[in-house]
């Protein structure tokens, strides 16, 4: 039955023991637990390797291939970084629900059925949930439930699609697709609400800034990057996924400019990522697939960084809007470094791991000669150096002297940073690292020099372009509206005037009913009541002799029906 | 740390920004002289031309933020936006 241990177990059972100790016990458990998982990750051999009967369906929990085996890596190792950053900070629930969350993430990866995979998905949904109110503040709880609310019903939509799909073909096989039907696609939209793809991207810029400092750096890691594995693993090549990740792309550059919240500008830049993942998984060759792989590798690392450089500050000055923040460099050195680190590994500078992996989708885009998706993609990763690349060092660590001088981040947050920093430069350096573990085999060199000179012109002129036009740039306090405007407003109106409608509505009917009803019960107290003066015509008590007379009038009249 | 004016840390002085200023401004122009010596291949024509990595960079950052802006006068809300008719939060 089980060749193999499930990875997502281990998970499981390290995060409840997290509960069940405290102190020294609970921080090796806290980092031990995803260095077993990453352990047992790397025993699972290709192809299904455990079975189980489910009802009358084979259940495969545990499926390996390299592209399974490259997300599981990556969730693990990302639950380590997460570990060591929060293990001194974060409370013990909201480590052991990001664990948990983190074993959804890993059960997902290698789910070999439809079953398994929705279970973590659900698994995933829950304990994201629990992380986000680990806020504690007033706004994570709504926003927890907000959350919780789109993910359940993406959950649900997922379901409806798989139980189509199970019904209809009687696999439950992940397996390629395409969105030609009603149940694959609800499969395919299950799956990119989770991907934070439009018209619901709202969702995660709502949910993630809301969360701790610590539960920010969980959250930007899984939810997302699942959803882009299970596209790979079933709708590789599905078209109308390019436009939907070019949507995406844009979508995330345009409200992470006006954004003023750092961790919320950090959410925006998630979208924007995934959009590149998504788009990859759209054009679908052997690169392109590739790309999106080693792309969303690269971008688990980097974007963390960055959620532990923001997190870092939240957690020193309580401050998380640009208006607030500045001058940070002075006091918070290696925080600020480790920051642009990230940062230049998410704008692709060459010698990042952005370089090495982004590069990979727009070659994908120019070999398939899709001439807009290349420029729209050169066109946004200018646009990631100008929001994330540039204005988010630029406006917490440097900017005004806001006048703060919080101490340096904690050393287990500082040392989290290091390693992450380190991780982004080393698959910079050394592509290979990630090359010989893609599901493809790569033909595709990111160093050459005309590649090089070409991002670094399109980088830095962005650069250029985001000084000159700082002016423009001046940050407010402001939101901006976003899709979620629907139904945090207009949803929430539309109940209200309905509410109010049907509730008159109720009062009028109520009163001509209840009129009419009175009108009746007279009318009936009138004939059959026995309480008012005088008994009505039913109520009566009659003499015997009445009765008899009327009995005797009745059965004659009977007979005399009967004989004629 | 603490500062005043004269003291303040080197990297915020405006004369290093000053420099700053120079030593960006020619790395820009080295990337883009650099493309004489170095053939970046083009893939759809356009993007091979002299400096259009540069020119296209710039543009689309322009156009991104003039965007943004404009987009900003119709969507912009005040911070308590959403809080103001919720009794929730």
């Amino acid at each position: 039955m089980f060749d193999v241990f499930p990875p997502a177990l281990i998970m499981l059972g390290g995060a409840l023991l997290i509960g069940l100790t405290r102190g020294h016990l609970r921080n090796l458990f806290v980092l031990g637990t995803p260095l077993v998982t990453l352990w047992a990750v790397w025993q699972i051999p290709d192809g299904v390797a455990a079975t189980v009967s489910f009802l009358d369906y084979m259940i495969e929990p545990i499926e390996g291939s390299p592209v399974r085996r490259l997300f599981a890596t990556i969730f693990a190792v990302m639950a380590f970084g997460g570990g060591l950053y929060a293990f001194r900070q974060a409370k013990w629930y909201e480590l052991a629900a990001a664990y948990i969350y983190a074993a959804g993430a890993i059960g997902v990866s290698f789910a070999g059925d439809l079953i398994t995979l929705f279970l973590y998905w659900e698994l995933m949904a829950l304990f994201s949930t629990v992380v986000v109110w680990c806020g504690s503040t007033p706004g994570s709880r709504a926003a927890g439930i907000r959350y919780a609310i789109m993910h359940l019903l993406g959950g649900v939509i997922l379901k409806v699609g798989i139980e189509g799909v199970v019904v209809h073909t009687g696999s439950i096989d992940v397996q390629p697709m395409l969105a030609t039907n009603f149940d694959t696609w609800m499969i395919l939209i299950g799956i990119l609400i989770n991907a934070a793809a439009p018209p619901v991207s709202a969702w995660l810029s709502d949910a993630y800034p809301e969360s701790s400092p610590t539960g920010s750096v969980f959250l930007s890691a899984f939810t997302t990057k699942t959803a882009v594995l299970a596209l790979i693993l079933l709708f590789p090549g599905e078209p109308v996924l390019v436009g939907i990740g070019l949507f995406m792309v844009m979508y995330g550059i345009i409200y992470a400019l006006l954004e003023n919240d750092v961790r919320r500008i950090l959410a925006y830049s998630i979208v924007n990522q995934v959009g590149f993942m998504v788009c990859a998984v759209g054009i679908g060759t052997q690169m392109a697939i590739n790309g999106a792989a080693a792309h969303a590798f690269a971008h688990i690392l980097y974007k963390a960084l960055l959620f532990m450089s923001a997190g870092a500050v939240i957690y020193r000055t309580g401050f998380s809007k640009c208006t607030d923040l500045g001058g940070l460099f002075r006091t918070m050195p290696l925080t600020a470094v480790c920051g642009i680190i990230g940062a230049l590994a998410i704008s692709g500078f060459p010698l990042t791991s952005g370089f090495t992996t982004k590069t990979m989708i727009s070659q994908a885009a120019a070999d398939e000669s899709l001439m807009f998706v290349y420029f729209m993609l050169a066109a946004a990763s200018a646009g990631v150096f100008l929001h994330a690349g540039i204005k988010f060092p630029w406006f917490v660590f440097f900017q005004k002297d806001s006048g703060l001088r919080p101490k340096d981040a904690p050393w287990n947050m500082s040392a989290a940073m290091v390693l992450l920093s380190v991780l982004c430069i080393v698959l910079g350096v050394f592509p290979n690292l990630i090359y010989d573990y893609l599901p493809y085999p790569v033909d595709y060199v990111p160093y050459t020099a005309g590649k090089v000179l070409f991002y670094l012109q399109l980088l830095l002129f962005s650069g250029l372009a985001f000084f000159l036009l700082l002016p423009l740039m001046k940050r407010t306090l402001t939101i901006s509206l976003d899709t979620d405007w629907l139904w945090r407003v207009l949803a929430f109106r539309i109940a209200t005037k309905g509410y109010v409608f049907f509730a008159s509505l109720g009062i009028s009917l109520q009163t001509r009913i209840g009129g009419g009803l009175n009108a009746l019960r007279n009318r009936a107290e009138m004939h059959f009541g026995s309480r008012m003066p005088k008994a009505g015509v039913f109520a009566r008590s009659w003499p015997i002799g009445t009765t008899a007379l009327w009995i005797a009038v009745l059965l004659t009249g009977y007979v005399l029906v009967y004989v004629l | 740390m603490n500062d005043n004016k004269e003291q303040d840390h080197w990297l915020a002085r405006p004369s290093t920004i000053r420099k700053l200023w120079w030593v960006f401004s020619a790395v820009l122009a080295l990337t883009v002289v650099a493309q004489v010596f170095i053939y970046v291949k083009g893939y759809f024509g356009a993007d091979g031309w002299f400096g259009f990595g540069a020119v296209f960079g710039f543009l689309s950052c322009l156009a991104m933020v003039l965007f943004a802006k404009g987009l900003g006068f119709f969507l912009k809300r005040d911070e308590d936006y959403y809080a103001a008719g919720d009794d929730d939060v």
